[in-house]
């Protein structure tokens, strides 16, 4: 009896012992989560911004009036701070990550001391140029390394915790590979240049344009289903299911979605029919056609919706896929605010995405004033050290979310390319930016 | 003057003419218009080609960017071509008349700095998978590797394109937080996932980089759980690239949940946009 109820207790006992175990090691995996997450989200981080740093400064090369100078300066100031936030909060004492957080005090430091004084008044020496030109050149290296040992972190799934975990059981400590990476960031000085950066295939409008020129009737769930039948040649329209869109959206509008083999997705609105956005999904077999029969392709299904004076702006070739930008142009001025992406499969041309939104947002028949400036005395507000090698007007939203005239010129300094933006009503410089969209092909490289 | 044109007229059809007859022009490069933008072999020779003449000074990598396009556009305009910075096939057959290409040394040269690096990538690996052996949860990652591995020496150039502002590695994060967090819906709820990140990013009311938003605490169940670091499908990565070239299903929300699986009654009370596949979209 007695040795009975002492199993019963000693069962009871050896199953809480396991349910609390097991409750504790849930709880520990947890908290490794967390604290993973949060040592991956500072070294992520930390390469974004000394990414988003190496631009800043390159761009800040280009620039020439104290107007914009003394922002850009005060940005970088507070970039490189919150770069060193970052390196603090990762658990590298034991790492020699001195370069890195030398060069963002340094840059800090010159920073500020020129974004407080009136640089149009003062301008920058030619020493101090120098100087800028010498961290522009540091940031590309520690940028670089820092993105290498971030694709390789990522690439095979190296955990900071395992880093800790190894010192918090005081192992001997064999070859642990983010601790050797890490190392190298420091010792290794890569060769190749590389930039991203820029602005982006589409420029986000923060403004809210209310798709004012969105014209047409009012179709109904049956003439959409119709319409896209027709649009994607699809047979049968049964399988094709279209949904109203919520309060909560931008304009009243319709999706589509369809999947056959391949899946295929719009948007488009309610009052005339205009597709929004459209992208499909397939595999893509082996290329055939060149980036510029993708063009061609591009331009075709443009006319084919009857969108006129559209001219092409960038093209982007990704694995097998074309990427193509394209703004209006109205009276030889380039109107960006009004521009549209599509996206073409480059093993037979099919159209797999179609993007409209800023120009069915923004579009309109503006009135564009003559210019006040000159394209001469525009040309005398850029930097002198920007070789200008094209030129265009302009018309472009700025950081006031205002449209306005401009000239664009397309110029390059220190092999790099930029895009500048004179307001061709009172010379102010509008915009400066540093053009690429390549990298270093890591898997290549590492 | 109608001499004059006569003559040019009659010169400009000489030197398209002449290299017709010459097969190693038609051999050089593919018959394709090479424009910015483009990657591949077409790059790589016209690169070289231009270096070899001295217009273009940057590296051999097999991608038409800015530098390649400036150096192009002075090579059309020293010879007097029209220029438009396309390497069409008057261009081309310019450039194999004046220059000179040995395509084995060229491609030699590119990949010869990253030949040693790739010795030290297959150590590194070795020693990865040799942890590996503690540390089961990183299984799925070992299969893959070889697969990549065997498939490098084809098409790899030297760099890649990326959208502008972005690098391969912010990609990459976001793949895994779409796949840890979307790998069973639709394609267009993947692009939609991704779109509702990058939206965040530009939104006033959450973080400034794509690392903060999707480490953000609380933020996405994916990261909380340690789904994020599953290793992310071609498809996460193209719907990513998608929502960052501008496409966004989901028209600007930057919130979404799982009726479902929702706990929070506060997420009901957002606006709602749209549903995609199993996720609700809202302001």
């Amino acid at each position: 009896m007695i040795r009975s109820i002492l199993i019963a207790v000693l069962a009871i006992g050896i199953a809480g012992v396991g349910y609390w175990g097991y409750k504790e090691h849930e709880e520990k995996n947890a908290l490794l989560i967390q604290a993973e997450n949060s040592y991956q989200r500072s070294f992520h981080e930390l390469s974004y911004h000394m990414d988003l740093l190496h631009d800043k400064i390159g761009t800040s090369l280009a620039m020439n009036s104290g107007e914009r100078l003394s922002p850009q300066f005060v940005d970088i100031w507070r970039l490189s701070s919150q770069a060193l936030t970052n390196v603090g909060q990762l658990p590298l004492t034991l790492l020699p990550f001195n370069k890195t957080e030398e060069f963002l005090s340094q840059i800090g430091d010159f920073t500020y001391r020129t974004a407080i004084r009136n640089l149009d008044d003062d301008p920058l020496s030619d020493d101090e140029i120098k100087t800028l030109e010498q961290l522009y050149k540091q940031a590309a290296d520690i940028k670089d390394e820092l993105r290498q040992v971030q694709y390789t972190t990522l690439e095979n799934n190296l955990r900071w915790m395992d880093v800790e975990l190894a010192l918090a059981t005081q192992e001997e400590q064999s070859d642990n590979t983010i601790i050797d990476g890490l190392k190298t960031v420091e010792k290794k000085v890569t060769e190749f240049a590389e930039g991203d950066e820029g602005s982006a295939f589409m420029e986000i409008s923060t403004k809210d344009h209310e798709f004012k020129n969105v014209s047409g009737e009012w179709k109904d769930e049956e003439q959409i289903r119709n319409f896209s039948k027709d649009l994607f040649s699809i047979k049968d329209n049964v399988n094709i299911v279209v949904t109203k869109s919520g309060e909560g959206a931008d304009v009243p509008m319709y999706s589509v979605s369809y999947k056959d083999g391949k899946s295929v997705y719009m948007d488009i609105t309610q009052k005339g029919a205009h597709p929004i956005q459209i992208l499909v999904d397939r595999p893509i077999e082996d290329k055939k056609l060149s980036l510029n029969d993708g063009l061609i392709e591009a331009e075709k299904y443009l006319k084919k919706f009857d969108y006129q004076n559209m001219i092409p702006l960038q093209s982007q070739q990704f694995d097998n896929v074309g990427v193509f930008s394209f703004v209006y142009s109205q009276d030889d001025v380039r109107i960006y605010p009004d521009s549209m992406v599509l996206k073409v499969a480059l093993d037979n041309g099919d159209i797999l995405g179609f993007n409209a939104k800023n120009f069915l947002m923004n579009h309109n028949k503006r009135n564009i004033p003559d210019p006040k400036f000159t394209l001469e005395e525009a040309r005398d507000m850029v930097n002198n050290n920007v070789e200008i090698q094209e030129e265009h007007l302009a018309l472009i939203e700025n950081d006031l979310h205002e449209e306005v005239l401009t000239y664009e010129f397309l110029g390059t300094m220190n092999d790099e390319t930029y895009r500048i933006f004179i307001n061709a009503d009172n010379g102010a410089e509008e915009k400066v930016e540093k053009l690429s969209g390549t990298e270093t092909n890591f898997e290549v490289n590492m | 003057m109608n001499y004059k044109k006569i003559s040019l007229i009659l010169s400009l059809m000489i030197i398209i003419y002449v290299p017709s007859f010459n097969q190693k022009s038609v051999e050089a490069f593919s018959p394709q218009v090479i424009q910015h933008g483009a990657v591949g072999d077409d790059v790589i020779e016209l690169q070289a080609r231009l270096k070899h003449i001295g217009f273009y000074t940057g590296p051999i990598d097999g991608v038409f960017d800015w530098r390649t396009y400036w150096a192009l556009r002075n090579f059309q305009y020293e010879f007097g071509m029209e220029i438009d910075g396309m390497a069409g096939q008057k261009t081309k057959e310019k450039l194999v008349k004046a220059t000179e290409y040995n395509e084995q040394e060229v491609k030699q040269n590119m990949y010869q700095t990253q030949k040693p690096k790739q010795n030290q990538q297959n150590k590194q690996n070795q020693q990865a998978q040799g942890e590996q052996k503690q540390q089961p949860n990183q299984q799925q990652q070992q299969t893959q590797q070889p697969a990549e591995q065997t498939q490098q020496p084809a098409q790899q150039t030297g760099a890649v394109n990326v959208p502008q502002g972005f690098s391969q590695n912010d990609i990459k994060l976001m793949a895994n937080a779409v796949y840890g967090e979307a790998r069973g819906e639709p394609y267009e709820g993947q692009v939609a996932v991704a779109a509702v990140i990058l939206n965040r990013v530009n939104s006033p009311t959450f973080p400034n980089t794509i690392s903060g938003v999707i480490f953000e605490p609380r933020a996405f169940t994916a990261v909380a759980d340690g789904q994020i670091y599953l290793t992310p499908n071609d498809t996460a990565r193209r719907a990513v690239l998608d929502a960052i070239n501008g496409w966004d299903p989901t028209s600007n929300a930057t919130y979404y949940f799982n009726p479902e699986t929702a706990t929070s009654p506060w997420i009901w009370t957002r606006p709602q946009i749209k549903q995609i596949g199993k996720h609700i979209f809202c302001k």
